[in-house]
């Protein structure tokens, strides 16, 4: 494992002003260095800060202090080296599955000519297992296959790092199971970066190298980071009695519960 | 079933003997008033020549409602043509909206006959006066539809277009418009409809041609029935150019392809 990091949150605040000379600190002093290849997910209480750091990766939103590297170049815009899963998949209504596709590598990918671009969109949609779906709209299918073709969008740009705000949280539990078992033999095959943010306990464990838990806001940040040494591929009904599972498990639901329990009022 | 028979046929039906009485008893009440079988039979001769043309002030009323819809059609052309890309600029551009907005407010509420005398003294000429009336009719739906349509696109779709890098250009054609057309198709469905109101005004106080020249020339010549006629026919071409715009509206609406 390479000593630099390959993307690097370094010292990162985040206030969002209110209007009448008042603001709102969100993150504070936010440090968090990322390796290639890895699977992290962030996990806190809603309302913590998770999307808005998400964001700042992304480069959607501006950095208030500190700064984000990824091979050590500032982000500071949106670009596609940074590709985002957004939470409702925001696939364009007007066009089917293959064109969602298809418009994001004829933007990003202008080096290829039009045959390795059918090829190209193809690969991907057949990485998420939709070709029977790809002349379809995006009203014409369910969510959990909406979630799909928005992460077969992504990676078809190659990102460097693939961003995920809370992908499957509009998803019931087993449509849910099944993308994450998708997103992990994808990520085998890939080798992407991966930054999840989730507020389930379980698929964090699951799908992750590394557990981020951020405490509550305001001025959140930081409060714990656990390492999940279980080895891949992971086999959900496998791990369900597993020991380091079973202390990963208790230790987030420890954070999230006791130490920084969110009463809600 | 049967009920479902008698709401679609029956109610109409008897709507109809209703209003026809009524219509008979005014005319016997009111001196002149033409009865309905007699507007009947002046309907057949209307319609039996309605191309004949002796001259200007004497023309077929295919022809009065040709001219007529020649200058709709004009005004709402020129009102596509400005009023599409002033609203894609007010709708993504906060300064635009701020300068444009209070001229907006201002004008939109006037009548449009109101620059009817203006136009008149500026263009001294009855067709482009009647055009430019229709233009300032029309202008506004399509304006306001337009800017809406703009503002309406989700803030995920312009992230998505952040995150891909397109070009303002790119935006524009393959996020905004997209979104738009629906909502400037309804827009430019308002404009017509109003559009056809507004032109048979225009046309009473202009003259010469059209529809509404037409009816106001009936009247002067004491020819009640065609008054009557006039306006039959005004509401029947009034529900033709609104269904066939509701249904090009529709076809360039992509949630009413088939799909939700
Ligand atoms: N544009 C904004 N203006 C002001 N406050 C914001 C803005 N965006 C987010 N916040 C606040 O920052 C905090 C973190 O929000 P967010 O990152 O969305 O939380 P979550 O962890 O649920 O994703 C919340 O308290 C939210 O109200
Ligand atoms: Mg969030």
């Amino acid at each position: 494992m390479s000593a630099k990091p390959f993307l690097n949150i370094d010292h990162v605040d985040k206030i969002f002003p209110l209007g009448k000379g008042k603001e709102y600190v969100a993150l504070r002093d936010v440090k968090l260095e990322i390796r290639e290849n890895e699977i992290v997910s962030i996990i806190g209480h809603s309302g913590c800060g998770k999307s808005t750091i998400l964001n700042l990766i992304a480069g959607l939103d501006t950095i208030t202090k500190g700064v984000i590297l990824l091979e050590d170049r500032e982000i500071n815009a949106p670009g596609p080296e940074r590709a985002v899963v957004f939470q409702n998949h925001s696939l364009l209504p007007w066009l089917t599955v293959y064109q969602n596709i298809e418009m994001a590598v004829k933007k990003v990918r202008d080096d290829l000519h039009p045959k390795e671009v059918r090829d190209h969109v193809m690969r991907y949609i057949d990485l998420v297992n939709l070709d029977h779906a790809k002349d379809k709209y995006p009203a014409e299918i369910s969510g959990g296959m909406k979630q799909r073709v928005g992460i077969a969008r992504a990676l078809s740009i190659e990102p460097k790092v693939l961003l995920m705000d809370e992908p499957f949280g509009a998803l019931d539990s087993l449509t849910r199971a099944n993308l994450q078992d998708h997103l992990m033999r994808i990520q085998m095959q890939t080798g992407n970066t991966v930054i999840i943010i989730t507020h389930d306990v379980d698929e964090a464990v699951l799908l992750s190298d590394r557990v981020i838990m951020m405490t509550n806001g305001p001025e959140a940040t930081i409060g714990e980071i656990l390492e999940v040494n279980l080895p891949r591929p992971r086999n959900r009904l496998e791990l369900q009695h597993n020991e380091e599972y079973l202390r990963c498990r208790g230790a987030i639901v420890e954070f999230l519960y006791s130490k920084f329990a969110k009463h809600e009022d | 079933m049967l009920l479902k028979t008698i709401n679609t046929i029956a109610l109409p039906t008897l709507l109809f003997g209703v209003l026809i009485a009524v219509w008979s008893t005014v005319a016997v009440k009111i001196p002149g008033f033409p009865t309905p079988i007699e507007t009947w039979n002046e309907l057949l001769i209307v319609l039996s020549d309605p191309m004949y043309d002796n001259g200007a002030g004497d023309q077929g009323i295919a022809l009065q409602l040709f001219s007529s819809l020649k200058r709709v059609f004009g005004g709402f052309a020129l009102a596509i043509a400005v009023g599409i890309p002033v609203g894609l600029l007010i709708g993504m551009s906060k300064i635009a909206q701020t300068a444009f907005n209070p001229y907006i407010q201002i004008l939109k509420p006037v009548s449009p006959l109101a620059w009817l005398p203006l136009a008149l003294f500026v263009f001294k000429d009855v067709d482009m006066t009647a055009i430019f009336v229709i233009f300032i009719t029309s202008i506004w739906p399509i304006i306001i539809n337009t800017a809406l349509g703009v503002r309406s696109v989700s803030d995920d779709f312009i992230n998505v277009a952040r995150v891909l890098q397109l070009t303002a250009f790119e935006r524009v054609f393959q996020i905004i418009l997209p979104v738009a057309v629906p909502f400037i198709f309804t827009g430019m469905r308002l404009s017509l409809g109003i559009a056809w109101l507004v032109i048979v005004a225009a046309e009473m106080l202009t003259g010469g041609l059209g529809i509404g020249f037409w009816i106001w020339d009936e009247y002067n010549n004491l020819n009640y029935s065609h008054i009557i006629i006039g306006i039959i026919l005004i509401g029947v071409v009034g529900y033709i150019l609104d269904t066939i715009m509701g249904f090009i509206a529709d076809h360039f609406d992509y949630r009413k392809r088939g799909r939700v």
